[in-house]
């Protein structure tokens, strides 16, 4: 089957996007970008493909009659399945990574208490594990490095306390191995994950156990069909380290402006709030950029300026947007450099303000930000999308609908949940019209 | 893009004969304590050079050392220098590096120390800074300053009445500074043949800036022009140097155009010529190559730019210095160089070059330090915009401070630009083909 990829190498996450002939989604992938845009690209790309094996599974099971029996919770539990599969894929991998760094004069003597701490840690996060893959959990993250490493923490400094063992060593060994695991892309071997994971589900859900050969075979199906990769297009922040030659490559700006046109064609204005740079760009009716502006030399009021606030507060960057709705009096931020604002921030905690209501304004100052670069891209005068992580972060998102109000009027405002594949999207369609001879 | 010669800058005759004219100009000023020779220092924008010459005075141009010791990546310590000494971080660079210049002793080029002024002459043509400027200089020397005021062409257009007040300036202010200071009295025959001289080396340098409207164009009048208006707009108008030069220079063009080769880069001829822009702004100096790469590595051409414009506009209007005329042709040229005009005109100028010069698009390179060049460029890009319906791009950098060069944002906005332009080519929106 033809189909044409995507890749959005972003300054904190990459994503992959996967398209079929019609430009219908085929699968998508987000992982990490991890200072290492090869290894983030191959791995982004695997999780595209991934979701893509899902895709055509459902799509066996439609064609075979089958999508009926357990229907959409089947396919979540399955992913959740394979997920977990390929977690603990990953877990034992680093768990054989850390064995190999036993060793050298800081751990003399103590080789044996070490491995077996190691052994029961690892142990212990595969147990719980299993729990974060369950239908309805929530994880903070899906990334590997974030997941194993902060249960790591926990497990790990807990198990040395009681064996009387210095954690630093076995966090020194950690630290060694997570690098190499997360530079290590998960094995190729699809197949035996997810009929691992299908013979984890089919005992919980009887109708599944009931026709299982038959579900078998359409994964079988599924996993069979060849995916030949005829174009890959790459942009974003790190497109130029990608071993790809020039042609493969397109500017953000472009990609953003024509996923945005692909996700809702009304679209005239996109802005794109990513980790280190904010983009306003103009589009016309095809999609095609008509004018942009991006932030200039500093990356104030950026994903990473969020980031740094979730960091200071030691809180999760998802935490933050729930917290700041949670606001009830304005606060005034006007400082949107980043450092400064870590100041502000400790300062107006010392003068007795809430946490949520500093930061509903912190997120106010970088939506404000966001305007400006609007404006000076040429404003807002028809439909609206509003993409990039920080699209996803509700107390922002309600900042700017109330801000665009209050500038431009009554306007449209598209948020995809999926918007963090925009610029994937727009590289993806790119690739397809390579592939064609088109631009 | 293809390149047909190795990485080495090529140097051509009319390269080389304006690297002896600057050395033998830096020469003469740091020679100026055993030779007994007055020093002026003027700014490029309404630079009097054929009047100072009359008084066998040097011109000696501030922003000129700026830019030198911007390309020589010396002016970032002189900038530190001068934020010690209590200038902020918002203050033009060209001036701060200027002070930090003094402060480290005012080494030329050639590695001797330049003279302290005998004169400073603020020919004021619609740069604020300045003023400010000589303020400092004034007090750092305790020279005598003489002040030009220029009048600002808010109207578009200059009015008898202007004219006659920068001429009545210039003979009563002016010229009388310049004799106390130097000596010698003034000959305005002396200035007329200085005044035929310079008219006939700007009817080279127009010819030369107008090579751009062929296809390809023989010269970068952006990355290239800034070396072809070294003579024009400093110590050489007036000077058989400059005749010389324009003139060695327009035979290469001549031989570039006939061959139908592209303009000369760093690395060699430019390949194939894929987009034609105007630029509106100055360049960057402390990152001038990695700058001008970003154009020449993607096949991008400057057809025509309005920085080469700030020290007199030949081309536009048809404004020559006039030697039946002096004094008021004087009065002239300085209130028509491209700060002094408004922003209306100078949209009129940009969207004239973006038809004239047939170009893809519109870029603006805006100084974050330059109020009299950055106010309003916005506006004036929008309006390019609509009246021309091409593409346009704003990249921010600095004039001297190589803090405020931000390489891979510049790139990303360059590659988005030009990856815009092709699509819009495509699109139907430009009228070049693809």
């Amino acid at each position: 089957m033809d189909c044409f990829i995507g890749i959005d190498l972003g300054s904190t996450t990459t994503k992959a996007m996967i398209l079929d002939e019609n430009l219908g989604t085929l699968g998508k992938g987000i992982t990490n970008s991890r200072s290492n845009y090869e290894t983030a690209t191959s791995v982004a790309k695997q999780e595209a493909v991934i979701s893509a094996r899902l895709t055509l599974f459902q799509r066996e099971l439609e064609a075979r009659g089958l999508d009926n029996i357990g229907g959409d919770v089947f396919l979540d539990r399955l992913e959740q399945s394979f997920r977990l599969e390929q977690f603990l894929e990953q877990l034992e991998d680093l768990h054989q990574t850390c064995f190999n760094y036993i060793s050298g004069p800081r751990v003399a003597g103590m080789e044996k208490p070490i491995s077996e701490t190691l052994s029961e840690t690892i142990r212990r996060i595969a147990t719980e594990a299993a729990k974060m893959y369950e239908p309805g959990a929530r994880r903070k993250s899906d990334f590997f490095r974030d997941i194993a490493g902060s249960r790591f923490m926990d497990i790990g400094e807990k198990l040395c306390k009681q064996a009387k063992l210095p954690f630093d060593i076995l966090l020194n060994i950690y630290d060694k191995s997570i690098i190499e695991v997360e530079n290590r892309p998960p094995s190729g071997d699809l197949q035996r994950k997810f009929e691992a994971a299908l013979d984890r589900v089919a005992p919980v859900m009887l109708p599944v156990a009931a026709r299982l050969e038959e579900i078998r075979q359409a994964l079988l199906a599924a996993l069979g069909i060849v995916i030949n990769e005829v174009y890959v297009v790459g942009t974003g922040y790190g497109r130029v380290t990608l071993p790809f030659p020039k042609e493969h490559i397109r500017s953000e700006i472009l990609c953003h402006g024509l996923g945005a046109h692909m996700m809702y064609p009304g679209t005239r204005t996109v802005l794109d709030i990513g980790g280190q740079d904010t983009k306003g760009i103009q589009i016309d009716d095809a999609g095609i950029v008509e004018n942009f502006q991006m932030n200039d030399r500093c990356a104030a009021g950026c994903g990473r300026y969020l980031g740094y606030i979730a960091d200071e507060m030691n809180m999760g960057v998802h935490e933050l947007g729930p917290l700041a709705l949670k606001a009830k009096k304005k606060v005034r931020i006007n400082s949107t450099c980043t450092v400064f604002a870590g100041a502000e921030l400790r300062d107006r905690l010392a003068l007795g303000e809430e946490r949520s209501d500093i930061l509903g304004g912190l997120h106010r100052a970088i939506v404000l930000r966001a305007m400006s670069i609007i404006s000076r891209s040429g404003g807002i005068s028809n439909e609206f999308t509003f993409t990039g992580g920080v699209a996803n972060n509700l107390s922002a998102v309600r900042e700017l609908k109330k801000l665009v109000v209050e500038n431009y009027g009554d306007m449209t405002i598209n948020i995809d949940p999926n918007s963090i594949y925009t610029g994937a999207l727009g590289a993806a369609a790119f690739a397809r019209r390579s592939a064609n001879g088109e631009n | 893009m293809k390149k047909t010669a190795p990485r080495e800058a090529i140097k051509e005759l009319s390269m080389l004969k304006q690297k002896e004219m600057i050395a033998s100009n830096y020469e003469k000023l740091t020679s100026a304590p055993q030779t007994g020779a007055r020093v002026v220092s003027t700014y490029v924008p309404g630079n009097l050079n054929e009047l100072i010459m009359c008084f066998d005075m040097l011109n000696n141009l501030p922003e000129i050392n700026a830019i030198q010791n911007g390309m020589r990546k010396k002016s970032g310590g002189m900038i530190l220098e001068a934020e010690k000494r209590g200038h902020s971080e918002d203050v033009c660079t060209y001036v701060k590096s200027d002070i930090g210049y003094m402060a480290k002793g005012a080494i030329a080029p050639n590695g001797k120390p330049l003279p302290s002024p005998d004169l400073l002459l603020l020919s004021y043509t619609g740069c604020f800074t300045f003023m400010k400027w000589f303020e400092l200089l004034r007090d750092e020397y305790g020279c005598e300053t003489v002040m030009l005021q220029v009048p600002y062409e808010g109207d578009g257009k200059v009015s008898k009445n202007m004219r006659d007040y920068v001429v009545k300036q210039l003979k009563q202010e002016v010229i009388p500074a310049l004799e106390r200071v130097s000596g010698v009295k003034f000959d305005i025959d002396r200035l007329r043949e200085n005044l035929a001289r310079s008219a006939k080396a700007e009817d080279d340098f127009v010819w030369i800036m107008q090579s751009a409207k062929n296809t390809p164009s023989p010269i970068d009048a952006y990355f290239g022009g800034v070396y072809y208006i070294g003579p024009i707009f400093t110590a050489f108008r007036g000077t058989e140097d400059a005749i010389d030069y324009y003139k060695l220079l327009r035979g290469e063009i001549e031989q570039r155009i006939a061959l139908g080769k592209g303009p000369i880069t760093p690395e060699g001829d430019l390949g194939e010529e894929k987009y034609r822009l105007v630029v509106e702004g100055p360049p960057n100096w402390t990152s001038f190559r990695d700058f001008w790469k970003m154009f020449y590595d993607e096949g991008a051409v400057v057809v025509a730019s309005t920085y080469t414009k700030v020290g007199g506009v030949y081309d536009y209007d048809g404004f020559r210095h006039d030697p039946s005329r002096p004094l008021e042709s004087l009065a002239e040229y300085c209130l028509g160089c491209y700060t002094n005009r408004n922003l209306p005109e100078r949209v009129k100028m940009i969207e004239t070059y973006m038809d004239e010069y047939n170009a893809d698009g519109f870029l603006t390179n805006s100084i974050k330090s330059c109020n009299s060049f950055s106010a309003g460029q916005l506006l004036m890009m929008r309006e390019i915009e609509k009246r021309t319906g091409k593409p346009a791009a704003f990249v921010e950098s600095d004039l001297v401070d190589p803090r405020y060069f931000s390489a891979s944002n510049i790139k990303n906005r360059l590659e988005s630009y030009f990856q815009m332009i092709d699509q819009k080519r495509r699109a139907g929106g430009s009228t070049r083909a693809a």
